[in-house]
């Protein structure tokens, strides 16, 4: 993956999968850590534990269609190819939460990339579901975004309405850039 | 800058707009969004699906995602269910063929052949 918020979106639809009603995306910049850290958080159903010890090996999916499942793998391996680490964590019935800390300074991380797209992606594709979009840089007031929250203030207009799509678009855009994360 | 209350404008001006797609009569455009399908580009394809449709003012259109579709090495692929038609699949897409796709086939009813996997697969068959 050529961002990191391609990750993002590869990823979310394993919590769509596993039926969780919220998916909590939290970025941090920190530039005194020099860490540029991603957690997903979601109430899915969660895995067992004999299924998360190899969760990050690329032949466990749950997916029929082939053998191999590349959409965590890659992302643990992004991480620690620029000296971070990643680590997920499940309970069966309760959700899942991973982690993945990269080194912001590294010529190996890739960049951010296009978050608003990823978000809007997600939205349109899941109007229903409930997502949830913390982007923090240093000490700033972190960016927060949240379908719930925009849905009460929208009443019967759906999520995915093409004006209300390009309003997400740019409101995201424009609250992420105004941290200067330079990520 | 965008705020909060641009929404309760949009909320007010859409409302009718929004009875009106209740009752969609249901073209689907559906990208298919596995990993692999994201790693080959599907993302942009996908917002320029959405841009587009907003364009041209299709009222009746929903784009959504989909897992792998099977067929990675044609990725990003993306289907189309118009009604009372077959599906129709797109393979190899790029943001540049979407604005074909939403004219001739969402809004003319008439599918791009030489964007459909039967088509390009039937030209690697011949070595082309």
């Amino acid at each position: 993956m050529r961002e990191l918020s391609l990750h993002v979106l590869d990823l979310a639809q394993n919590s769509l999968t596993a039926n969780a009603s919220r998916l909590d995306i939290l970025i941090a910049v920190d530039h005194k850590a020099d860490t540029l850290s991603i957690t997903l958080r979601d109430d899915g159903k969660g895995m067992a534990p004999e299924f998360l010890k190899n969760v990050t090996s690329p032949f466990t999916t749950t997916r029929t269609t082939r053998k191999v499942g590349l959409g965590i793998p890659m992302f643990k391996v992004n991480a620690e190819l620029t000296g971070g680490s990643f680590d997920i964590e499940s309970k069966v019935g309760v959700g899942t939460r991973m982690t993945a800390v990269f080194i912001l300074s590294s010529i190996d991380r890739p960049p951010l990339g296009d978050m608003p797209a990823t978000m809007v992606s997600l939205i349109v594709s899941n109007p229903k579901f409930h997502f949830h979009l913390e982007y923090t840089v240093d000490d700033q007031e972190p960016f927060a975004f949240d379908t719930e929250e925009i849905q009460a203030v929208l009443g019967p207009v759906p999520l995915d309405a093409p004006e209300v799509v390009s309003w997400i678009e740019g409101y995201i855009r424009e609250g992420m850039d105004a941290l200067h994360g330079g990520a | 800058m965008k705020s909060i209350k641009d929404l309760e404008a949009i909320r007010q001006r859409t409302l009718d707009e929004v009875n009106l797609r209740n009752d969609r009569h249901g073209i689907r455009v559906v990208v298919g969004m596995g990993t692999c399908g994201i790693s080959a580009g599907a993302r942009p394809v996908m917002m320029e699906f959405v841009e587009e449709i907003k364009r041209r003012g299709v009222k009746d259109a929903m784009v959504t995602q989909t897992g792998c579709i099977g067929v990675c090495r044609l990725e990003p692929m993306v289907e189309v269910y118009m009604p009372g038609q077959e599906k129709v699949t797109y393979v190899l897409m790029n943001p540049e063929k979407v604005a074909r796709v939403v004219g001739e086939h969402l809004i003319n009813g008439r599918p791009v052949t030489e964007y459909t996997i039967g088509y390009v697969e039937a030209q690697e068959a011949q070595g082309k």
